[in-house]
């Protein structure tokens, strides 16, 4: 039985698709309800819905054999897992955010609202610039504008969120899309069924390029 | 008294079989202090899992650490004598910081060392004791084989920057194709044998007649030649099977050299083994001689269990108070000498989970319950 873990929403859908179309289908899955694991027995397949900050944590483990989770979770936390393929769904970049004319001054230390603390700091370590994280669960726009912070580093997909809240974009630095990620050890004890969907899952994300 | 094994946990079980093992192949236990000078790991913070070390100060002043690793207190207590080679393991506890709770853990370790003289024959060797270990514990097991030369050889041939070199190393860990895709069309370098090393994973047999095909240098042809070797050696040994070839088996290139290799078990949602030669470890400590070693990593193998124990006991002997104690002993050894487990006790623990409860009569045992 192969586990994936989807990340609950529009993305997992997607990817779920793609995981029918490379026949692992799972009917069950289309049943209205709160129901969060659904498995085939006929095809040896379970998948399960989880939070998509959580996905890693679940093929880390071990629960889940393959995955799916943005860059930006994997950047962040490190998971020590399998980055088989760039799905190229939910694409969308990681920068630094801050008010309309902003100009970043070398002499103070910069001070960092992020959800996204070790990217973060990685990204402001290689510049060798000396910053203040601020470590925050949400609404990251409004820090800039409450003077919490100097600049935001937060994922940005449209932009209109930035907008509205009166700031734009300093800097882009990192491109994120959905990654397929595997355990280290059921990609070793489960490989001919992995290498299949990892086939299939390719060839359809070359055939949208 | 006889020995019963079958009280003995998954890692208590691997201590005797491993250390059985290892003695076959002439290895001497090598048992050292729980404490070790924490200068020595400052000097070689790199080779640590992690930086965290719980250090403390002795009664002289000198700061001392918990061992965080063993490998370095044996090489360093080591002296190189030409021609031979010294072979120990150990059996000891480690204390690291677990990357993913980001707190101190002791972690049972058993591992050993081949160093001085290291040959073909001791490496090769090794790598079978480490697929023996593995087998030892479960015949559901894979040995990823790598060789450090292979992987590095194609780094340099893409003959880009120091940084990128880094960041494809760790993309060839992490099978990240793309990634390294990224980074080639960035440098504007070709990435397709680097690609095509990250992509390969299958049995010796398998894998070892392809890649003399892509060999692009004398010293990648070399380390094939020598990978050959050891499919063969571990063929005669009637282990080759479960001995994969993994480029994505990547350790820290100022230590490690040539062949390393990480284990894992079916059922363990993590690598169990992990080892390699590490010559560039020895010379960084002003050793002359090669190494070669590898730990297993004991802590993990409680998540093995075959069958989870539903009972704290079998049973469960009541008695009043005042009882003889005779009559207790009696109705003990009658249930032992059955080899059931029991617990005679005047009223039954909290939480206790038992297969049977039996009370002591005057008449004999009266059972009360049956669960099982």
């Amino acid at each position: 039985m192969l586990n994936v873990a989807l990340p609950k929403g529009r993305l997992g859908e997607k990817v779920y698709a793609m995981f029918e179309k490379a026949g692992f289908e799972c009917p069950a899955i289309h049943e209205p309800g709160r129901k969060l694991i659904f498995e085939n027995e006929e095809k040896q397949v379970r998948y399960f819905w989880v939070k998509p900050s959580d996905v890693a944590i679940y093929v880390e483990r071990g629960a889940a054999d393959i995955g799916v989770a943005g860059k930006d979770i994997l950047a962040e936390y490190a998971p020590d897992v399998y980055e088989l393929l760039d799905l190229n769904l939910g694409k969308c970049r990681m920068a630094v955010a801050a008010k309309k004319g902003f100009r970043d001054n070398p002499e103070k230390t910069l001070r960092v609202a992020t959800k996204f603390t070790n990217i973060a700091k990685a990204h402001y370590a290689a510049q060798g610039r000396d910053i203040d994280i601020i470590h925050l669960n949400g609404s990251i726009e409004i820090a800039p504008i409450l003077d919490l912070s100097d600049v935001i580093v937060d994922i940005v997909e449209t932009g209109s969120t930035l907008k509205e809240n009166n700031l734009e974009v300093y800097e882009s630095f990192m491109p994120i899309s959905a990654r397929l990620i595997a355990n280290k050890p059921s990609f070793k004890f489960k490989n001919a069924l992995m290498q299949e969907i990892l086939g299939s899952l390719s060839a359809q994300v070359e055939a949208e390029k | 008294m006889e020995f019963n094994r079958n009280v003995l946990k998954n890692e208590e079980k691997a201590i005797f079989d491993l250390r059985a093992l290892y003695s076959l192949y002439g290895y001497t236990q090598y048992k050292m202090s729980k404490f070790e000078a924490y200068d020595l790991y400052v000097r070689n913070k790199d080779y640590l899992v992690s930086d965290n070390i719980i250090t403390f100060t002795d009664t002289d002043g000198k700061l001392l650490a918990l061992k965080p690793d063993v490998t370095l207190s044996i090489i360093k207590n080591g002296k190189d004598v030409p021609g031979s080679v010294q072979k120990v393991y150990y059996n000891e506890n480690v204390y690291r910081v677990s990357k993913k709770n980001n707190a101190f853990q002791e972690i049972m370790q058993v591992g050993l060392e081949c160093i001085g003289a290291v040959d073909d024959y001791c490496i090769f060797e090794t790598v079978m004791l480490a697929a023996q270990s593995l087998q030892s514990i479960s015949e559901d097991y894979i040995l990823d084989v790598s060789h450090m030369d292979i992987v590095s050889e194609a780094i340099e041939a893409a003959g880009v920057g120091a940084e990128e070199k880094k960041a494809l190393l760790e993309r060839i860990g992490e099978k990240n194709l793309h990634g390294i895709d990224q980074i080639c069309s960035e440098a504007g370098v070709d990435g397709t044998l680097l690609k095509t090393l990250a992509s390969t994973y299958g049995k010796l047999a398998d894998v070892l007649p392809k890649l003399e095909t892509i060999s692009i240098s004398e010293k990648m042809r070399a380390a094939i030649e020598q990978l050959t070797r050891m499919a063969a050696f571990l063929d005669a040994n009637g282990c080759a099977d479960n001995v994969y070839i993994d480029f994505s088996v990547i350790n820290n290139q100022s230590y490690y050299n040539g062949i390393v290799f990480c284990g894992f078990i079916k059922g363990i949602p993590t690598g169990i083994l992990s080892g390699g030669e590490y010559d560039k470890l020895m010379q960084k400590m002003g050793r002359k001689s090669h190494a070669i070693g590898f730990a297993v990593y004991l802590d993990m193998l409680e998540r093995l269990q075959a069958e989870e124990k539903k009972y704290d006991v079998d049973a469960v002997i009541l008695y009043d108070a005042g009882a003889d104690v005779q009559s207790i002993s009696a109705a003990v050894k009658l249930m032992t000498a059955g080899g059931k487990r029991v617990l005679a006790t005047g009223a039954i623990p909290e939480k206790l989970q038992y297969k049977q409860l039996l009370k002591l009569q005057e008449k004999g045992l009266e059972i009360l319950e049956n669960n099982a």
